[in-house]
């Protein structure tokens, strides 16, 4: 039995549904990221766990139990808010004491659980400063604290490094997940960033039109795509549409060659995602699963560049070519391109 | 150009006020002509029955309405602010704006008349007078708190309630340890305006009043309709810094804070 | 608790706020009385409801020149207060939003403290300055401009001073909010594009804070329309603005249906400024 468990949960306002029949299961310790744009229904699931809106239909059960009409500060679990949320009028050391308050926690007892909530985020000696005077980095560790400190078996974070500069969120991302290692909570974040959902979570839940598309773990999420969405949606993946063919593959004009994946392809395929980094130029061209284009444009990026190919059939794909293979080849140029039949990752819808 | 237009602008505000308050530590008999340094103005008010009654009366109608202007707009404030849609919340918002854009003469009549109509059909309130008048201040002040206090709550992060929900604190608790601390600048500095609104009011107050009721301003009013006096000037220069402290005060309750 | 938070601010609305209009609108069909209080409801109960609404006062306001020129000149005296306020607000909010940072709040204060403080001091402050043994005819006698006293106060001019001075805050307040929002870079932007400063103020402040203009414009038209303290005490007797006509009909003729409908003719004449008003600030 899974620590979290949400079955059949559906909410609508007014005539926009946020999330239609939704299950989903979160393993104790588990760190779960809510992938999802804007309107997917991610923070609306948020708020249901935590109890700040009534669900239309369905259940939430917590450790086995039943959540689903417990008013929000009954709840055995905690969040942080993506504004932090921080009371302005209360010191870091009390902003992070409120719950124990809440509990009647004795004052001994608050005082030690705070330092050490406050310790565990490195914050220790701003303990009497107020949230104002803080630095948004700052902040983020106090909001954390303040959710951490009742010890909850479940943290929801709503964009958790959302408000943090570039060069912060990486550090921060890492020892968010030290932290989750540290207490054995389960995280759920919710955020609308796929680099930080990939590179954090041990499973990522993508949400569609309040649906839950696809969840996994990472790698096998971002290798093998479910939907279209998934696949434009984690990585911006060429979509190549087409129509089966007789030995197993998809035909895409667009492309002007045939897709083969390694099995032929479920009836009623007709996308296929393809990596740009898959993609191997240079290869020689004839038979399925290789193409020829002219490069329209190319972006440095560091690492590799990207270069925007139109294939002979007329649809632009996107190629990674690494540094490591050479000087990428001019704008205006006619490329040879090949893939293995691994790369090619049927879609369902 | 730009400076020019606001030193002229602040003189054109001040310079009056500035005079009256000078010339009324004049020993002339002439209002705002300096025959020396003197406080027999001031003397001779405190020795004036008639104003001591209406001064007094002025200060416990404007402590009384100003209180609970307070409660009253702090609800309304909140209600406005905080609790989310409900069955008539548009006319609960013109309603609670409406004192503040309806004219003097009207808000008075309307109320006078409404007190008129209420005594005829139940008895109360039996007579018009010190209540009545605090009853209309407190009408008018709670706009102004409401205003105030809206503002305020508005410039709030809506999340630090569920913060405290999630915490583990009951609506109770969440409103009384998060929400009202919050709420505490601009229901201090709406209770200053509602303080000296009640005690700068001729108009509403001369309606709602009877026989036995006559509030300073209206003591002003009628003397100023006769002219200026030194006595009046001493009088009026007392009320504005009675009103002058209040309001300072209000603002610096909301500006000290701001940076919350 | 919430409900009470809700319920008690509510009752007090419909009752000092929603009751009093109905009254008001209840009584400017009344029957003018002999009694005390003197008017008799449009509506008795005799057996059945009987109606018996008078629209004399209404007649009246239409039909005497004595009530057309009162609104007439109460539309004047609010529109040129306001028009001045702007006029003389308009300077003082720029150089305010334009005045170093920790410069603002404190001049912000200096304009606002006197809309806060005495409003009676404020016009008796000119009863001293105007009068003919005032202030002002002292200072231009001692300047040997003057050998009799100039008639100042109890005058249009009085009048108008006495407005402009007591709404100029009013003016100020969404004049500055709307010039304070103003994106600087706007105005950097019109020039690098080639524009001169005072083609620059025409092309972009001035459109820019416009709604802010309007709002103040009416932030003084709309109390200055019913005022009656100011021309009462400064104006001269013949300027007879709505407050007064009701203030008179009301406390020397004891007419309680004629100063009711007064008071809703006012509130007609002004239903459409409010409204406006309302509508610029719900789009902020």
């Amino acid at each position: 039995m899974g620590l979290l468990e949400i079955a059949g949960l559906a909410k609508r306002f007014g005539a926009v549904p946020a999330l239609v029949g939704l299950d989903l299961r979160v393993e104790a310790g588990e760190f779960l990221a809510l992938l999802g744009g804007s309107g997917s229904g991610k923070s609306t699931l948020l708020r249901l766990i935590a109890g700040f809106e009534a669900p239309d239909a369905g259940s939430i059960r917590l450790g086995g139990q039943d959540l689903t009409a417990m008013p929000p500060h009954a709840r055995p679990l905690n969040m942080m808010f993506q504004s932090y949320a921080l009371f302005p009028h209360l010191s870091v050391g009390n902003n992070v004491g409120y719950g124990l308050r809440r509990e009647g926690t004795p004052r001994a007892e608050r005082e030690a659980r705070v330092a050490e909530a406050l310790a565990m985020v490195g914050m220790q000696e701003l303990a009497g400063r107020m949230p104002h005077r803080l630095s948004g980095g700052q902040r983020q560790r106090v909001a954390l604290a303040r959710a951490l400190v009742k010890r909850p078996k479940l943290l929801l974070l709503d964009e958790p490094l959302g408000a943090l500069d570039a060069n912060l969120r990486e550090r921060t991302g890492f020892e968010l997940r030290a932290l989750q290692r540290r207490t054995g909570a389960s995280f759920i974040m919710v955020t609308h960033d796929q680099q930080e959902a990939l590179a954090l979570a041990d499973r990522v839940a993508v949400l569609e039109h309040g649906r839950l598309v696809q969840a996994g773990p990472p790698r096998a999420v971002y290798e093998r795509p479910a939907t279209r969405f998934v696949a434009g949606f984690l990585g911006a993946a060429n979509v190549l549409e087409g129509a089966p063919d007789a030995a197993g593959g998809l035909d895409c004009p667009g492309l002007g060659s045939t897709l083969r994946a390694p099995a032929s392809m479920p009836a009623g395929t007709t996308a296929c995602a393809l990596r740009p980094e898959r993609i191997a130029l240079g290869q020689p061209v004839g038979g399925a699963n290789t193409a020829s284009g002219v490069v329209e444009d190319l972006a440095f990026r560091g690492d590799d560049s990207l270069l925007l190919v139109r294939a002979a059939g007329g649809t632009l794909l996107r190629v990674s070519h690494a540094e490591e293979d050479g000087p990428p080849p001019a704008i205006g140029s006619t490329v040879t391109m090949g893939w293995e039949a691994a790369a090619v990752v049927p879609l369902a819808g | 150009m730009r400076r020019l237009g606001l030193c002229l602008g602040l003189a054109f505000l001040w310079l009056p006020v500035l005079l009256l308050a000078g010339y009324a530590f004049s020993d002339s008999r002439i209002p705002f002509q300096w025959g020396g340094f003197s406080l027999r103005w001031f003397q001779a008010l405190a020795a004036n029955e008639r104003m001591l009654e209406a001064a007094f009366l002025s200060l416990r109608v404007a402590a009384g309405s100003a209180t609970l202007a307070m409660l009253l707009g702090g609800a309304t404030g909140w209600v406005l602010a905080r609790r989310g849609p409900f069955a008539g919340r548009a006319l609960f918002g013109a309603l609670a704006g409406a004192p503040l854009v309806l004219p003097e003469v009207v808000t008075g009549l309307s109320l006078l008349l409404t007190f008129v109509m209420l005594q005829g059909l139940t008895g109360w309130p039996a007579e018009r007078g010190a209540t009545t008048i605090l009853l209309a201040h407190a009408t008018m002040g709670a706009a102004y708190v409401a205003v105030v206090v809206q503002a305020r709550l508005a410039g709030m992060d809506g999340m630090l309630e569920e913060a405290a929900r999630d915490l583990g604190a009951t609506p109770a608790t969440a409103f009384r340890t998060v929400t009202l601390p919050l709420m505490a600048p601009s229901l201090v500095a709406g209770w200053l305006l509602a303080f000296t609104l009640s005690l700068d009011d001729v108009v509403v107050a001369s309606f709602v009043s009877g026989p036995a009721g006559t509030t300073l301003p209206m003591l002003v009013f009628s003397m100023l309709r006769l002219g200026l006096t030194p006595e009046v000037n001493a009088l009026a220069v007392a009320i504005l810094l009675l009103a002058f402290l209040a309001a300072g005060g209000a603002m610096l309750a909301l500006w000290r804070r701001t940076e919350l | 608790m919430r409900r009470l938070q809700l319920l008690v601010p509510a009752l007090w609305l419909a009752g000092f706020v929603a009751l009093p209009l109905l009254v008001v609108l209840l009584l400017s069909i009344a029957q003018p009385g002999p009694g005390v209080p003197p008017f008799l409801l449009p509506f008795a109960w005799d057996g059945g409801l009987v109606l018996r609404p008078n629209w004399e006062p209404f007649g009246l306001l239409v039909a005497d020149d004595y009530y057309v020129s009162a609104f007439l000149q109460s539309l004047w005296v609010a529109g040129g207060t306001a028009g001045l306020c702007l006029l003389l607000g308009f300077p003082m909010a720029l150089g305010i939003a334009r005045a170093k940072p920790h410069w603002r709040a404190p001049l912000l204060m200096a304009v606002l403290l006197p809309f806060w403080t005495g409003f009676l001091p404020r016009v008796g402050a000119w009863i001293g300055l105007l009068r003919d043994e005032g202030w002002v005819n002292g200072v231009l006698r001692g300047l040997g401009w003057i050998d009799a006293p100039l008639p100042l106060l109890y005058s249009d001019l009085a009048l108008f001073l006495g407005m402009v001075h007591a709404y100029l805050p009013f003016a100020v307040l969404p004049l500055y909010a709307s010039l304070s929002r103003l994106d600087l870079t706007l105005e950097e932007a019109a020039s690098d594009l080639g524009a001169t400063p005072a083609t620059v103020f025409r092309t972009i402040t001035l459109p820019l804070a416009a709604p802010g203009a309007l709002a103040a414009f009416l932030l003084v038209f709309i109390p200055a329309a019913g005022e009656y303290v100011i021309p009462e005490l400064l104006g001269p007797p013949e300027a007879l603005l709505v407050g007064r006509a009701l203030w008179q009909e009301f406390f020397q003729n004891r007419d309680w249906p004629v100063a009711a409908a007064l008071a809703v003719a006012l509130l007609a004449m002004l239903i459409l400024p409010i409204r406006l008003f309302q509508r610029l600030e719900a789009r902020r």
